[in-house]
């Protein structure tokens, strides 16, 4: 698709000539590389609420980032106007980070990813979200009300939520790249809470989605679906006891539980920390990180997937990284400025929230690859311990490598069965040590149902997991019980 | 920028609207990041943003636009009525009755420009010198990830259709280190930050460096503990994110929806004796001061929980409208949309002893410095974290450990809260004092 048939050539006129000249003035004070990022962002949300639509929000933000490189240093500079002299003047601000002569050494652009034949089409989708209405989109929530609040007497409270959005980016590169972009991106989210009598009320969640059009959740995911999980998930927690506390085997079942390997692995393989030398993993290449059945990828390639990209946000195509193959550690997630520093190639990892915010190295969709036990025998295989079904959010310190996550749904394992469920779990540990504990990996890798955000240093992208079931033989759980 | 608000809100008046409400902000940012003693990155921008949140009849609709053109605005006008038609009626949907509006008199000290005048080589100064507070203070500090001193100012207005419009300025600017400190095989790193609405009001970058470097020196060789029941000691700045949970079991939202441990609670004694919360958005020149919320109404003070007892929920119009009380004047939206409650200065009454003498008066226990993680349901109170810091035997630290969780039920542990120090300071919106917890269940090995 030539530049002209490309929403900002469309819709703003701009030309190769005019990204040429912006790229010439971010690079007039000298610096090694320059880019342009041009992103359109069209969003709606639209949520329900004691059976209410009571909120209904669209909005537009358009903008443009300018970065300039010299050396270690980045200079960044934004403009919510595109008319050529505001993006002129925030590339003269990018610019002061760099000082000598100018050394523009480019002629002109190659084409790059973005719905294009050379690049990927991960998110080919009949229906995009802003071409339906807005009514169809408004009946998604109202179904996932009616069925959570049919599916159980004791559901009190039920929201539902649906978001999706639109990006347009272009990407322009001092060394030659220019890519497009049209990214989809749509969650249906359900939450309830549930009574008991006069006790004490739970909470169930439930949610997904992905890089898809409406059509996905007429057909593959439905709001009733999510609603009838949310409701189960409020349904257990009902009967949980507190969590135990101290060390025990874990087990985590297949799917959303991968934020384990998100918070414990990936973020200390991300370049940046590593290029400092702050990660728990700085220059542990090629050693052993985890037990030999555990192989660990980052993969934005997968076809509709909430992380994935067919294009990183600095015009990069993504691919599939491995991170750990059969325990030993192989690779670091690069961005172009740690790329270039490091000497390596860029693994098409670098992503930012939006046009404000400055690329770095980020996880895609990161999970573990299957292996060879049956889920069942796994659980047989543990006289006592805690099987983890679902979780809330975690957090890791990259620097100790401690981290932490929340189990929002798990149950004992007694004499090799799943007994009681319990409530308020929290899992800690250390991420070069935590996975040397696995000891068998299941053969039925699921990937999570899209409902990833993940944040670094304040910037959100939305992201993606999975794992097979896997049995970590020692591990911290946080609770209050016995 | 009000008479655009003002003209947004008219424009969706003639085009149908019952009722309608505009808030513009624009904001400039700049960030200078230094990391071992080189400049890194270098950010300076500016934006702006309308929103707009339109009632036709009791159905509520709203959009945002970053393109504030006669078109833009248009445009959003026309995409809020839109989206109206197809949300549902609210009984309870509507604007704050007029005789709530108004803004506080007298200027709040919210904007300096003292910061304006600092140019950029010196910002960039300010940012080395606190780095190399950190890089200095102690040989086992040998790296750092960096340093920085960063700016915001910017000017939010606000109009409605009841005849509400004002607007404020404001500004701030901090400076903030992570040193990275390594002994044997133990790597740790900590932070350390100022901020203030006016340069002057900054700490130093030594003393934030050198308080940085102390923070992160401290925590190497942290081992795990044995799984018991002790006393926890939070120190202030984990106290402050126990406020925010306090706030989110307090706020109209969760408490109409009972989705609180807090819910149907006011006049009961909630927490210990040593507990007094208190919401006031009318101290000048912090962070959670405003002349009006983000609906038009005055903020105000209120004493939330006093001596123990639960006194006031946190509401804006709609949560006081559905509980049948009068808004506190807490209103918080980002641009648009309905608003949801925030806070003002929301802080803990500070006590009577030093955190030393709360310290000293502990014969076993933790004291901690950081948490991760969520692990906090204020549905239920149930109350489990990853945590971070200081073992204490007999009145003294005796050494730092880490890679464990501290659990509890909040609605227990505001009821042991044994003390509240003297040490409570305004960092940010959100404050508390050192806090002791009679006891607390601490799993590690």
């Amino acid at each position: 698709m030539p530049l002209s048939d490309s929403f900002f050539g469309q819709k703003f006129g701009i030309t190769e000539h005019d990204l040429q000249s912006y790229l010439s003035e971010a690079l007039a004070a000298g610096g090694d590389y320059a880019d342009l990022y041009f992103e359109c962002l069209a969003t709606s949300q639209l949520s329900i609420d004691e059976s209410i639509v009571k909120s209904a929000v669209q909005g537009v933000s358009l903008g443009v980032g300018v970065r300039v490189i010299s050396g270690e240093r980045t200079g960044y500079a934004y403009s919510d106007d595109l008319s050529p002299e505001k993006i002129r003047k925030a590339a003269r601000v990018a610019a002061c980070i760099a000082n000598g002569p100018a050394k523009v050494d480019k002629t002109g652009f190659t084409r790059n990813g973005g719905n294009s034949a050379r690049g990927h089409d991960l998110y080919p989708i009949a229906t995009s979200p802003s071409e339906t209405s807005l009514a169809e989109r408004v009946e998604l929530v109202k179904r996932a009300d009616r069925s959570a609040r049919a599916a159980d007497r004791r559901v009190f409270e039920v929201q539902a939520s649906y978001v999706d959005s639109v990006r347009e980016v272009l990407v322009a590169t001092s060394d030659g790249v220019l890519s497009t972009d049209r990214q989809p991106l749509a969650r249906l989210g359900v939450s309830v809470l549930a009574r008991e009598g006069d006790g004490v009320a739970q909470r169930g969640y439930s949610g997904g989605g992905g890089r898809v059009g409406l059509e996905f959740f007429e057909t593959e995911k439905t709001p009733e679906h999510f609603a009838r999980e949310a409701v189960r998930q409020a349904i257990v927690q009902l009967g949980a006891a507190p969590a135990p506390a101290g060390e025990m085997t874990v087990v985590l079942g297949p799917g959303w539980p991968g934020v384990l390997l998100h918070e414990a692995v990936g973020h200390g393989l991300e370049a940046d920390f590593n290029r400092k030398q702050v990660s728990a993993f700085s220059g542990r290449i090629g050693q052993q990180v985890a037990s030999p059945l555990c192989t660990v990828v980052d993969d934005g390639t997968i076809r509709n997937r909430r992380g994935s990209l067919n294009v990183d946000d600095e015009g990069a195509a993504t691919q599939e990284n491995v991170l750990i193959e059969k325990g030993i550690l192989r690779g670091y997630l690069f961005d172009k400025l740690s790329s270039r520093l490091l000497r390596s190639k860029t693994t098409g990892s670098g992503r930012r929230e939006s046009y404000q915010h400055i690329p770095m190295p980020r996880m895609t969709n990161t999970f573990m690859l299957a292996g060879e036990s049956d889920p069942q025998d796994i659980i047989r295989s543990t006289p006592r311990g805690l099987y983890c079904a679902n979780f809330g959010g975690g957090q890791v310190d990259i620097t100790s490598g401690n981290f932490v996550f929340s189990a929002s749904e798990s149950y004992l394992i007694e004499d090799g069965r799943i007994t009681r469920p319990v409530r308020g779990a929290m899992l800690t540990g250390n991420g070069p040590e935590a996975l040397k504990h696995v000891s068998m990996v299941g053969h039925d890798l699921q990937l999570d149902e899209g409902m990833g955000l993940c944040g670094k240093e304040g910037q959100s992208v939305p992201v993606g997991v999975g794992i097979p079931t896997i049995k970590i033989d020692r591990m911290t759980v946080g609770g209050t019980g016995g | 920028m009000i008479d655009l608000a003002r003209q947004a809100v008219r424009l969706a008046l003639d085009r149908g609207a019952k009722d309608a409400e505009c808030t513009l902000a624009e904001g400039q940012e700049f960030s200078a990041h230094v990391r071992m003693r080189n400049l890194e990155t270098l950010k300076d921008a500016g934006s702006r943003r309308a929103g707009l949140r339109v009632l036709v009849g009791k159905r509520v609709g709203s959009a945002h636009t970053s393109d504030l053109s006669s078109d833009g605005v248009l445009q959003m006008v026309k995409s809020a009525l839109e989206i109206a038609e197809i949300s549902t009626e609210d009984p309870f949907a509507d604007l704050p009755d007029p005789s709530e509006l108004g803004s506080l008199p007298g200027d709040l000290d919210l904007y300096s420009d003292d910061i304006q005048t600092i140019d950029t080589p010196a910002r960039i100064k300010e940012a080395l010198e606190t780095e190399e507070a950190a890089l200095s203070w102690d040989p086992r500090i040998t790296n750092s990830e960096g340093a920085s001193f960063s700016a915001h100012s910017g000017q939010r207005v606000f109009a409605n259709s009841r005849g509400f419009f004002g607007g404020y300025r404001t500004s701030s600017c901090s400076l903030s280190t992570t040193p990275v400190a390594r002994q044997g095989e133990s790597m740790e790193r900590d932070f350390w930050y100022s901020s203030a609405r006016s340069h002057s009001k900054l700490d130093s970058p030594a003393a934030v460096g050198r308080r940085a470097a102390e923070r992160t020196v401290r925590r190497l060789g942290a081992r795990k503990v044995p799984t018991q029941k002790v006393p926890v000691i939070f120190d202030s700045v984990t106290a402050r994110s126990l406020l925010g949970n306090i706030f989110e079991a307090v706020e109209g939202d969760s408490i109409y929806r009972k989705a609180s441990f807090l819910a149907g609670k006011l006049g009961e004694r909630v927490a210990s004796e040593n507990v007094t919360v208190i919401d006031d958005g009318c101290l000048p020149g912090l962070f959670g001061t405003s002349p009006f919320d983000d609906e038009g109404v005055p903020s105000r003070r209120t004493v939330v929980i006093d001596r123990g007892v639960l006194r006031s929920y946190l509401l804006n119009s709609y949560t006081a409208r559905k509980l049948g009380l009068r808004t506190t004047g807490n209103a918080a939206r980002g641009i648009t949309g309905n608003a949801g409650v925030g806070h003002g200065n929301f802080f803990l009454e500070k006590g009577e002893r030093s955190p030393e003498e709360i310290i000293r008066g502990i014969r076993q226990g933790l004291y901690v410095t950081e948490l991760i993680g969520q692990g906090v349901n204020v549905v239920t109170g149930d109350y489990s974290r990853g945590a971070a810091g200081l073992w204490i035997e007999n009145g003294e630290f005796a050494y730092p450990v880490s890679e464990i969780t501290i659990a509890a039920n909040l609605r227990q542990m505001l009821l042991d809260v044994e003390a509240a120090g003297s040490d409570l300071e305004f960092r940010g919106s959100v404050a508390s004092p050192t806090l002791l917890i009679r006891e607390m269940t601490v799993s590690g090995q």
